[in-house]
């Protein structure tokens, strides 16, 4: 449980150049150990976003390294890091982002089509993970015919899929009410003691980040504070 | 497999609007079939109608020409050594028939017809391919002196409607003659309507009605197998030398062989097929420029999900590679459903203008696969657009 599944060794990410440099991470190193989940935090223009967009390789820094289990993500060319969100990565999204007039079961297969799944395999996969977020019963319906909450769990679903390494979650409680907000924290505090999922969470809610094992607070592309909560 | 079935279910999911976007493709596949199939229809009827003059057939006709100095002098008709020359000298011939006709008015009782009445003699049948739908011995009788006629179909019907014609007597100009004989239809030709006929006997048209012996045509045909082009050549120089000529001056007459005139009406028949064929080509681009259109559209509406799809694994190529079946499903749906059009549509136009309809299932497939081509072409633009969107920017896109 405490191998390390991924660390940021000085890494920075500069935006523009001149006058308006803008120094979104600034030299930021960060390690989470398989098993953790970690809420990121910080206000605006802090440098949580950016960070979320580095660990799931969608951005690449201006200098630093980063490394995901055993690959140095950023010598990576594009395809190369699709290919490891692919198979290591779960992201969930404030706005779920779902396919409209898809129904959950094909929107939770998706990233199983880009594995080349067959057909019958996927289908399997995406009713069970569906079972895991607690909607099987909803599969066959789209997005417009569930409720905000039910669509994030579809998010979820679809993030689970493909068993990755890591989850990221961009403020998935975004947009739901309090209500929602638990169920899904419950879920994914479940999902992290009962299947040793590893999640970063990016959040500007203190409630939301209290069901986190680990808190890490950015302001102006550094790390404010870093704290790990004693588990029970 | 899996990215056409994909394409399906995203096309399906905008009907209407998928459905506006094809109809650009619909109407352009639909045109270019409907075209080429009625140009080949028509060049197909104009064969058939040519080939029932005879193909074998040479017509030898007085003409027009221009003598040293730019007078031009009208051609003398022919005599009748020229007829005897012709089928005496020339072996290669079977039938040399000679006509002459002029048009007079046909009176029956109280109706009278304007029609063209020509003497000629009982090979005029054959050469002109004329059945005899009533009468007996008529070929003897059109190669008598005697004072009879046989009508063509339409004469027949307009001068005597439902009652027999036979042996009723008829007015020519002045002359008055015994019907002996009626042909069978022969439906619209081309140039002369065929139907539009009175006949009598060369001798008798010379002494009663024209009151001289020039030949007006003749007709000649090929014996099997000779070939007319040849035979062409040889009743040119026959009658060159018989006319007496000078040498370095224009032929006064002309000899025109049917399947030289079936050849140029068919080429340029084609031609124009062809042509129509490519204006509406152009319009299969419009409507893969109106996919092209929509297809951009999709991609800025779909940027979000295009940042998603990159999010969960897709590589650029996969975006690329859905939108480019995307606008190819499009544009061959638009082929298909253009295809029945087009087919249909040329069916039923074949039907009203009496036309014969077939169809090339090579038109159909390049129609079809020109229409998915479009769609590869104009759908590549908008493809390209969306696999260079970078993913957190696709993400954050409202």
């Amino acid at each position: 449980m405490n191998a390390t599944l991924l660390r940021l060794e000085s890494v920075s990410r500069l935006y523009g150049a001149g006058d308006s440099l803008v120094k979104a991470l600034d030299r930021v190193d960060l390690e989470v150990k398989r098993g953790e989940f970690v809420a990121v935090m910080g206000t605006s223009g802090s440098g949580k976003s950016t960070t979320l967009n580095v660990l799931g390789c969608l951005d690449v820094p201006t200098s630093g390294v980063y490394r995901f289990e055993d690959v140095e993500v950023t010598t990576l060319t594009d395809d190369q890091r699709a290919v490891l969100r692919r198979h290591a990565l779960g992201f969930v999204f404030q706005g779920f982002n779902l396919l409209p007039r898809t129904s959950a079961r094909e929107n939770v297969e998706l990233p199983l089509l880009y594995r080349g799944v067959p057909a019958r395999a996927r289908r399997q996969a995406a009713l069970e993970a569906l079972e895991a977020v607690g909607l099987a019963h909803r599969a066959d319906h789209t997005p417009a015919e569930l409720s905000g909450g039910q669509q994030q769990r579809v998010a979820i679903a679809r993030a689970l899929v493909t068993n990755p390494s890591l989850l990221l979650a961009d403020e998935p409680t975004g947009n739901l009410d309090s209500e929602r907000t638990v169920d899904i924290m419950n879920l994914f505090v479940g999902l992290n003691r009962e299947r040793g999922l590893t999640i970063v969470m990016v959040t500007h809610e203190p409630d939301v980040a209290a069901f986190a094992s680990r808190v890490v607070v950015f302001k102006d592309g550094r790390i404010l504070s870093d704290r790990s909560k004693e588990v029970a | 497999m899996n990215s056409v079935w994909m394409a399906l279910r995203e096309v399906t999911r905008r009907p209407m609007r998928s459905l506006l976007t094809m109809v650009g493709i619909v109407i352009g596949v639909a045109a270019v079939i409907a075209m080429v199939t009625l140009g080949s229809g028509a060049t197909a009827k104009i064969r058939a109608n040519i080939g029932a003059l005879g193909d074998d057939l040479l017509t030898i006709l007085p003409e027009v020409s221009q003598r040293q100095g730019g007078q031009t002098v009208a051609g003398a008709p022919f005599e009748h050594g020229d007829v005897e020359a012709l089928g005496r000298e020339l072996p290669g011939l079977e039938l040399v028939v000679p006509a002459t006709t002029q048009r007079l008015q046909v009176v029956s009782g109280s109706t009278n017809r304007s029609t063209s009445v020509t003497g000629t003699t009982s090979g005029f049948l054959r050469v002109r391919s004329y059945r005899v739908s009533q009468g007996v011995d008529v070929e003897a009788a059109l190669d008598s002196s005697r004072s009879v006629c046989v009508l063509g179909a339409k004469p027949a019907k307009t001068l005597f409607g439902g009652s027999p014609a036979l042996g009723q007597t008829l007015r020519v100009g002045t002359v008055s003659c015994e019907v002996v004989g009626v042909l069978a239809e022969k439906g619209s030709g081309l140039g002369e309507d065929p139907d539009e006929v009175v006949l009598m006997p060369l001798k008798a048209f010379e002494q009663r009605v024209s009151g001289n012996r020039k030949v007006g045509v003749i007709y000649a045909t090929a014996k099997k197998g000779r070939p007319t082009g040849a035979l062409k050549r040889q009743v040119e120089q026959l009658l060159h030398e018989r006319r007496r000529i000078r040498p370095g001056e224009a032929n006064d007459f002309g000899v025109r062989d049917m399947k030289d005139i079936a050849d140029t009406v068919a080429t340029t028949t084609s031609l124009l097929t062809s042509l129509l064929g490519a204006v509406a080509a152009i319009s299969l681009l419009v409507g893969g420029i109106g996919i092209m259109n929509i297809m951009l559209v999709s991609v800025t509406e779909r940027t979000r999900e295009i940042g998603t799809r990159l999010a969960i694994g897709a590589l650029a190529s996969d975006v690329l590679r859905q939108f480019l079946v995307e606008a190819s499903v499009l544009s061959s749906l638009g082929g298909a459903v253009g295809v029945v059009v087009g087919l249909g549509g040329a069916f039923g136009l074949s039907l009203l203008l009496g036309f014969p309809f077939s169809v090339s299932w090579a038109l159909v497939l390049g129609a079809f696969v020109f229409s998915a081509g479009v769609g590869v072409l104009f759908g590549f633009l908008p493809a390209r657009t969306a696999s260079r969107l970078s993913p957190i920017e696709a993400l954050r896109h409202e």
